[in-house]
Parts: structure tokens; sequence; C-alpha cells
């Protein structure tokens, strides 16, 4: 059972690391906890519902089933176009919210402006999808037997493989291109950055982009290995929160790495703990984390 | 109009009690700066103080006291100050939103509390049979309901005056000096770390006595009534009010609790009832946008914080 419970935690931390990403960004450059991140991994599987649904209506290359996997094609459609809707949400919202207050207000008020916001989100997609958990395929999958008695489904093998195509594409993104490197200047120092001629606001569009995108990905691949729930990023607050304070804002690898600890950690301690106790786990990391090393495993000390 | 008067003091019960918990938020955010995501914890944590001391004994769940109402009250403000002491003491050091990411997961883990702990608070299926104390005073629904808030009144009123006079005290002026200016105020020999500890469990008392004012009234309690929902509402009252002005706190509770209700109202009438958790997540957009769009247009609230000096000082 040991190798069983290490796998899903695998499995839940790859889908917790993509998610805190953006936010572990979000607190280190815009300087602000946004409790509304966690609606976007949601609207990011609901976007990929309707567009996978729309690209499997196209044709059956979209639609069928890629050798074991549950579904076709289509999933990569609608992957790159959640992407793009999720990140124009994202957008909308630091257009019309978080630009305006950040002027205005302190970031305390942005942090309970996200609360509305994250109410905002969940609520609506309630409102248009329903209460009711969806599937994004009905296929049924055989699990692949590993050593050890290790049960996996070739979905979850998929999900793992996408999260590192995804993070390092990111590390090159972030190394190698000029707004990566612009990037990491205003995470540093905005001021600096903004007299060495960075655009520090096209930089922040480009952290509520990327921030979404993986967000959208975390959800899509969430509601295909679990299930798409209106309060699927809701039951995330705790431990994306938890993922990027373990691995310190702002850092990359930090994020993924907490991710990994929060998910290994939830599905371990049920070996300790009643089951029903499961989500309060994160929590506990939270406030060991914060009392022992607050700037996180790979944050800088101040 | 029998009928108006009954459901106006009906209303006016829930949103005084949920008043009392914004003047507990106001101590906290408005004056002291502390950012407490989990006010809907410590709302359950009076609840149930309520229902367990005051309430009949049950099959295999703690119970039995049927303590007096005011023993009821009194145990319910211990135990949400205890609570906040515990929670105050690993969190406190926190700034900001680390304060509310802690404060948050709080409140998560009350609510699991509330649903696993079958011996202390009946799990899902909750706690009934709480007795209200206005039975014995009062008959008919319509009478009772008004002894009822007759009490609510009294108690929100000595609330509302002991916190007017407290925020208007030296300590009540330590608040606001560590909340503009924390290093300043510790300069001055003052210690921010005990202030706002000592600020965080008198505001959670407040919100366990509300939590106690509602079960009563309700006689039954169970995890679902302290959703985070909750939390958002409470949080919506004191922003749309106005934060730092207790006035401004009640104003906001009836205000928010207004719209909430009368939203709830117009959507059983005119939803189709097989929609009818759509119609309750239309509510909760409805709160989010008025925190929002006060944020944005209004963030002082309606009645914004006043200038207090101390009135030794000449001007």
């Amino acid at each position: 059972m040991f190798l069983q419970h290490v796998a899903d935690g695998l499995l839940s931390g790859a889908v917790i690391g993509l998610g805190a990403i953006g936010l572990s960004f979000t607190m280190k450059i815009l300087r602000f906890a946004n409790f509304s991140h966690s609606e976007l991994l949601t609207w990011g599987a609901y976007f990929g519902l309707i567009f996978f649904t729309i690209a499997a209506s196209l044709g059956n290359v979209f639609d069928a089933p890629i050798g074991p996997l549950s579904f076709g094609w289509g999933m990569f459609v609608a992957l790159i176009f959640s992407a793009v809707a999720t990140s124009a949400l994202a957008l909308l919202l630091h257009k019309l919210v978080f630009e305006k207050l950040n002027r205005v207000a302190g970031h305390m008020t942005m942090v309970f402006a996200s609360f509305g916001v994250a109410l905002l989100l969940r609520h609506m997609v309630l409102l248009i999808f329903g209460p009711n958990p969806i599937y994004y395929s009905n296929e049924l999958q055989f699990a692949v037997l590993l050593p050890g008695n290790v049960r996996v489904l070739p979905d979850q093998v998929f999900l793992l493989g996408l999260t590192i195509v995804v993070v390092f594409g990111l590390h090159l993104f972030m190394t190698r291109s000029r707004t990566g490197i612009a990037m990491r200047g205003v995470s540093e120092n905005p001021d600096l950055s903004r007299v060495a001629g960075v655009n520090v606001s096209s930089i922040i569009n480009w952290v509520w982009i990327i921030g979404a995108s993986l967000a959208s990905v975390a959800g899509v691949l969430y509601g295909l290995t679990v299930q798409l729930r209106p309060e699927l990023g809701f039951a995330l607050i705790l431990p994306l929160f938890a993922a990027a304070i373990l691995g310190g804002a702002g850092s990359l690898y930090g994020a993924v790495i907490g991710g990994l600890i929060v998910g290994l950690s939830e599905n371990l301690s049920v070996m300790i703990i009643p089951t029903t106790y499961k989500p309060a786990v994160p929590f506990l990391l939270i406030l060991a984390i914060l009392y022992f090393r607050p700037e996180g495993l790979f944050g800088e000390r101040k | 109009m029998i009928g108006l008067i009954s459901y106006l003091i009906f209303f006016l019960i829930l949103a005084l009690s949920f008043g009392i918990a914004v003047l507990g938020l106001n101590l906290q955010w408005g004056y002291t700066g502390l950012f407490n995501a989990g006010v809907a914890g410590f709302i359950a944590i009076g609840g149930y103080t309520m229902a367990i001391l005051t309430g009949p004994s049950r099959d295999a769940v703690l119970g039995g006291f049927e303590m007096p109402f005011v023993v009821g009250l009194i145990g319910a403000m211990i135990a949400s100050g205890i609570g906040a002491y515990i929670v105050g003491l690993a969190t406190l050091r926190l700034k900001g939103e680390y304060l509310a990411v802690a404060t948050f997961g709080i409140a998560v883990s009350i609510q699991l509390v509330c649903l696993n702990w079958e011996y202390l608070t009946g799990g899902t299926l909750g706690l009934i049979g709480i007795p209200n104390p206005s039975k014995d005073l009062a008959t008919g629904p319509l009478a009772q309901n008004a002894v009822y808030l007759g009490i609510v009144i009294v108690i929100g009123g000595i609330a509302f005056w002991a916190l007017e006079r407290i925020v208007k005290s030296p300590w009540g002026r330590m608040l606001k000096a560590i909340r503009e200016d924390e290093g300043a105020a510790a300069s001055l020999g003052k210690s921010p770390v005990r202030v706002r500890l000592e600020s965080f469990i008198l505001g959670c008392m407040l919100m366990g006595l509300a939590g106690a004012l509602l079960t009563a009234f309700i006689g039954y309690i169970s995890p679902s009534d302290f959703l985070p929902i909750v939390t958002f509402q409470i949080w919506t009252m004191l922003i749309v009010g106005g934060s730092a002005n207790n006035r401004g706190a009640l104003l906001g509770a009836v205000l928010v609790w207004g719209v909430w209700t009368s939203s709830g109202f117009v959507i059983s009438k005119f939803i189709p009832a097989e929609i009818q958790a759509q119609g309750g997540a239309l509510q909760a957009v409805l709160i989010g946008l008025i925190l929002v769009v006060t944020l944005l247009m209004r963030p002082r609230g309606l009645i914004g914080e006043e200038k207090h000096v101390s009135r030794h000082a000449s001007l």
C-alpha cells in the first residue's frame, strides 16, 4: 500500500505543483496572496470541457481514444484553447479589478478583493454547469500494474509526462527568452527593471498569462484523472498555498517540489490519520513552514 | 401587517446576531489590521458550545447538561476565546496575507472537526433540540420572537457600547498605532504581538457570542451552517458598512443581510424548483459583486473611520 500511496501522492502533487507555479509568481511579482487563483483551475477545467466537446464533434481523429488513453487528439486542442481562454479571463480580472485596486489601495485590499472574485467565479461555474460532477470521457481504462503492486491508469502516466514537459518548457522560457529574463528582473526589483527599460506592465500581463495557462492545464489534468465539479479549485486553495509557501514565493522549481511534498503528505497521511481529516494536512504544512522557515525551502532569506 | 412585522423581527434577530460577529471582525481588521479569514470557524465554536451546554441529552453524543441560556452564552465566549488564544499563539506573528491563509486553514479544520467528531458535534446530522429561552418568557411565536429580538438588542447594545469605550481608550489608540506603524509602536515600548493577540481573542469571542445567539434562536446546528460563505458574508458586511467604524459594522450587517434574504426570496419565487441550487449560486454571485464593487467605488464603505483623539488632548 505504501508505494501505491506514493504513486497517488506524486500524481496529485504534479497537479498541485502546476497550479501553484502561477500562485507563487503572483505572490512574488504582484505581491499579494490571490485567493481567486484556484478558481482559474476550475475555469480551465470547464473551458477544457467546452473545447473538448467541440473538438470531438469535428471528427473521429479528435474523438477516438489514442492507444490506452481515455481521450483523443481533441484533448490537446482543448488544452491549448483552454489555456488561451483562461488567460483571457485572468487578464480581464486584472484589468477590471486588481490593476485598479493596486493603484488606489493597499495590497491587503487586493487580498479580499480576490476573496470576492473567487466567490463570483466559483458560483458562476455552478450557475452555468450545475452542481453535478462531470467527466471528459466515459471510456473504460485498464490500470497498468507496475512493480511493487502499484496500479496507475494510462491517463495518469500522461499527466506526469505532460507536467514534466510543461515545467521544462517554462524553465527554458524563464532562462532563455527576453520576457522570461525580464520577469525575473521585475520579481527581484521592479524599480531597477523599469530604469533598465523593462516594460513592467507588459511583464505583469505575462505573469497572469503564464499563471492562468498553467492553472488551466492543471485544472484539465485534474478533471481528467478525478472529475470536474464546481468546487474543484476551492478544494485546492490550501494545497496550492501550501505548495507555493513551501517552495518559496517566486520559485518555479520550489512550487513544483512544494506541490509534490503536499501531494505526498496528503496521501501518506491516511496511513496514520483518518481519511476524513486529510484536507487539514496542507494547513499543518503551512503552519510548520511558516514557523520554521518562513521564506520557504527555496526562497531567499531576507 | 402582522406577517410583515413578524418577518421583520425574524430578519432583525439574524441580521443583528451577524452584526455582533461583524463588530468582532471590525475590532480585528478595522482597528488592528488583522486579516481573519476564518470567521465562520469561530462562529461555529460558539454555536456548538451553546448547543452542548444547554442542549438535552443525546445518544452517543456529549450533552445533557441542560444549563441556562446565560451559561451557554458565557461558555461560548470562553470556548471561542480559548480557540482564538491557541490559534493566535501559532499565527499572529504572521503578517498580512500569511495570517489570511492560516486563518482560512483554521476555518477549514474546524469545519472538518464539526463534520467528523461525532461524539462532540453529532457529525453531519448536527444537534437538534437546543432550547430557545424566549419559549419560557412569552407565548405565541410572535411574542417569543419579539422577546428574543430584545435579548439580541440588549446583548448587541452592550457589545457596541463596550467596543466604543474600548476603541476610544488608550488601549484602542494603541491598536490603531500598531495597525498604522508597528515599528513606531514597538519603539515606544508597546508589544505588538501581545496587543494583536488580545484584540484577536476579543474579536473571536464576539464571533462565538454571535454563533451562540444564532444557534439558540434556530434550535438546530449542523456543519453546513458554517461554510466559508459565512466568512464572505461577514467580511462583505464590514466592507460595505465601513471598517474601523462600529456603527458602520452594524449598518453593513443589516444592509447586506437584507440584500441576501431579499434576493433569496426573489429567487425562490421566480426560479423553478429544479434549478434552485443554481439560484443559491446567484445569491453568492451577488454578494461577491457587492464586495468587489464596494472596494472599487467606495473603499471606505458607507460610513468610514472617524478621527478619534484622546479627550485629554487639546486641538
